[in-house]
């Protein structure tokens, strides 16, 4: 049947090899290897480019001119951006996006090393990045692709809707509340049985934008915060998990954990989530509707690295941010930055908004994606 | 080199000279990749150190003995983790050892027909063959809910001994070592096998014909002319444990503090802390990281040292 142990097949090779070594002695164990090396490995056929989206219009015309595009950069957005790309390369088979979800650090070393056509980051470039972009690209155009928040998801058998105020999880977060009935937590919460048992505290073991926007707020939120803020801090408590999907399987595994990660993971996951107290003291459930309210109204900066650490609208739900697209102002292929900002226009459009909040993102306010759009007409996209 | 194979054969007169220069050829050949696998070692040695160089200026020896990672404040220990690294290794170490010489005993002595004792060889050989990554999974969905009980009653229980001073959250020191444990139990297993199996049969027969039992045959005579072998088994494995990254991360519970000597509570091992941090790290962390890796090869490198001398000693007095 296989001639020539198939070396491209690295489970079959190993199979192949164990029952050479033993057939003479025992045949059975031998066909039972096989059919288990057969199992575990699909011929040797070409793969499908990953972006091809699986429906038939996606089939690009047969030696048109496509337009590949590539990215990476921060993971928390990495769906939504999957999901956008996908649906975009549907409707404009020539243009091909493709982005490697590496982290936001990652992307912004790529994005100075000139190595990708974009950039993705969750927080926004700091002065010393941008004066390390080559020369020859010009600045870096920073825009801001959607919104994202970071909720509290917890693992406690009968408890719905839990609710936190900044005292409790101010407490949670730094280790002085341990147990689930607490007063801290009990006092919001009348007529909800909290157990008597240990909170264990998850938190991300990688360094993450997720964490960068969760601490910025408890900076702002927790007098008592002593670890400051940024992509890795020095958690006081807790047990740490990699990844969003690392946080939220730990919780799912752990009775009495709450862990903080991105909406639309915990959504996906079906995690239930604490309301959680802003500013103004109201509890706010986390949706897409209440952290939208955060981002209205705001103040935006030149470069767009709006921050909303604590906002103080009523209806607002506080732990809200924005992720960014970065682009060269002189891109070094403009067909390709020419593509991507009308990709942008797309997103910014009613269809990808809506996907924006099927997902479990926060849409731009209509001001914001209208000022960032005309923040894209300085790239010099016109080919020379 | 080339003058011991000209003479090490009586059939060198007689051959052409082409013959000899593929023998030289050969010999030439296989001492370049040899020395090349060495020269890689020591290339990779050398760049992790350029690149910890900044991190090792500015912290010295007191990077070895300092707890505190803190990237905002940019003071970097990796103490923590050196702990880590050592106490989960030793756990495994502690677990697999007896279980894979017990196993290898067993699986090289003529208890079982070959009919029964091969689909077993077979199936320990295969434990290596898993991918870490399903380990870690199996870990957290299967392992870790299973020891979380009995974790709580040791801690309930046996608290005031320090090894059990803390209530166990899930993920932690002991989830990892007992996880490392199976992981590197099939090295043990299968080397010390083939060591105890490549005993010459004339011992064994010896021992039997000057009236000793099975145990006297197996402990005074099999295990101790094996030990070198089993030995390197061991020290494979160990090198495995330390080093393994993915399954670790999962289960350890990355923890960057060390706050008891319990077992139950949450650490990190270096790999751990390079395979968390390493991706979004920048300017004097991915340095601090590089110093870490470095510590983790003189972790390494020391313990080979140890076990040679071990092997040494002991196979000197056979």
């Amino acid at each position: 049947m296989y001639p020539e142990r198939d070396i491209t097949c690295p489970a079959l090779f190993f199979m192949s090899f164990l029952v050479s070594k033993t057939r003479r002695t025992l045949f059975s164990t031998s066909a039972i290897a096989l059919v288990v090396g057969l199992a575990s490995c699909t011929p040797n056929t070409p793969t499908a480019p990953p972006q091809a989206g699986g429906s038939p219009g996606a089939a690009p015309a047969a030696g048109g001119n496509t337009v590949a595009v590539s990215g990476a950069g921060a993971t928390a957005p990495n769906p939504l951006y999957q999901r956008w790309f996908q649906e975009y390369n549907r409707q404009n088979p020539a243009v091909q996006i493709s982005y490697d979800s590496v982290g936001s650090g990652a992307g912004v070393r790529r994005f100075l090393d000139g190595t990708v056509n974009f950039g993705a980051t969750d927080s926004p470039l700091k002065a010393e990045e941008r004066q390390k972009i080559p020369a020859a690209r010009g600045q870096a155009v920073q825009v801001p692709s959607t919104g994202l928040f970071v909720v509290f998801a917890y693992n406690l058998d009968g408890v719905d809707n839990l609710k936190l105020s900044r005292e409790a999880f101010c407490g949670i977060t730094d280790g002085s509340i341990k147990t689930w009935n607490d007063a801290k937590i009990t006092k919001d919460n009348a007529g909800v049985n909290l157990p008597a048992d240990p909170i264990t505290f998850v938190h991300r073991s990688d360094g993450s934008g997720t964490t960068d926007i969760f601490t910025k707020h408890l900076v702002k939120a927790c007098p008592n915060w002593k670890a400051g803020a940024g992509k890795t801090v020095e958690w006081p408590t807790g047990t740490g998990a990699k990844g969003n999907e690392g946080v939220s399987a730990q919780i799912q595994q752990t009775r009495g954990s709450i862990g903080y990660t991105e909406y639309s993971y915990a959504n996906e996951t079906k995690l239930k989530m604490a309301s959680i107290q802003n500013k103004a003291g109201d509890f706010i459930t986390p949706t897409p509707d209440s952290a939208a309210k955060a981002l209205g109204g705001a103040q935006v900066p030149a470069d767009f690295a709006l921050s909303v650490p604590d906002p103080e609208q009523k209806d607002a739900y506080p732990i809200v941010s924005l992720t960014w697209l970065l682009f060269y102002e002189n891109p070094e292929e403009p067909a390709k930055t020419k593509a991507m900002t009308e990709f942008m226009r797309w997103a910014y459009s009613a269809p990808g908004k809506q996907i924006a909040t099927e997902l479990g993102y926060i849409p731009l306010p209509d001001d914001l994606s209208t000022k960032a759009a005309s923040a894209l007409d300085t790239i010099k996209v016109a080919t020379k | 080199m080339a003058s011991t194979t000209d003479h090490s054969s009586p059939m060198n007169r007689k051959r052409s000279a082409t013959a000899r220069s593929i023998d030289n050829g050969f010999v030439w050949g296989t001492a370049a990749v040899a020395i090349a696998v060495g020269l890689l070692l020591v290339a990779i040695a050398l760049r992790v150190g350029t690149d910890a160089l900044p991190a090792i200026q500015k912290f010295g020896l007191g990077f070895l003995v300092s707890n505190r990672w803190s990237v905002i404040d940019g003071a970097f220990g990796a103490l923590t983790q050196i702990y880590g690294t050592l106490v989960t290794s030793f756990i495994a170490l502690l677990i697999a050892v007896p279980i894979g010489v017990g196993v290898a005993i067993f699986l090289s002595e003529d208890f079982l027909p070959p009919r029964i004792k091969q689909p077993i060889v077979f199936l320990v050989e295969l434990l290596a063959a898993i991918p870490s990554v399903v380990y870690g999974l199996w870990g957290i969905f299967v392992l870790i809910p299973f020891l979380r009980p009995v974790g709580i009653w040791l801690n309930a229980n046996l608290g005031w001994i320090p090894l059990f001073s803390t209530a166990p959250a899930g993920p932690g020191i002991y989830a990892a070592g007992l996880v490392l444990a199976i992981m590197i139990l099939p090295i043990i297993a299968a080397i010390s096998r083939d060591a105890m199996v490549a005993v010459p049969a004339e011992l064994r027969q010896a021992a039997y014909g000057l009236g000793a039992t099975r145990w006297e045959t197996i402990f005074q005579i099999l295990l101790p002319a094996g030990f070198s072998g089993i030995a390197g088994g061991v020290m494979l494995a160990l090198g495995r444990a330390m080093g393994e990254t993915m399954a670790v991360t999962m289960l350890i519970g990355n923890s960057n503090t060390i706050d008891s000597f319990s077992i139950l509570s949450q650490g990190s091992t270096v790999s751990s802390l390079l395979a968390n941090q390493f991706a979004e790290a920048g300017g004097l962390q991915v340095s601090a990281l590089m110093y870490a890796a470095l510590v983790l090869f003189g972790l390494t490198l020391v313990v080979n040292v140890l076990a040679e001398i071990v092997v040494r000693r002991f196979s000197l007095k056979l």
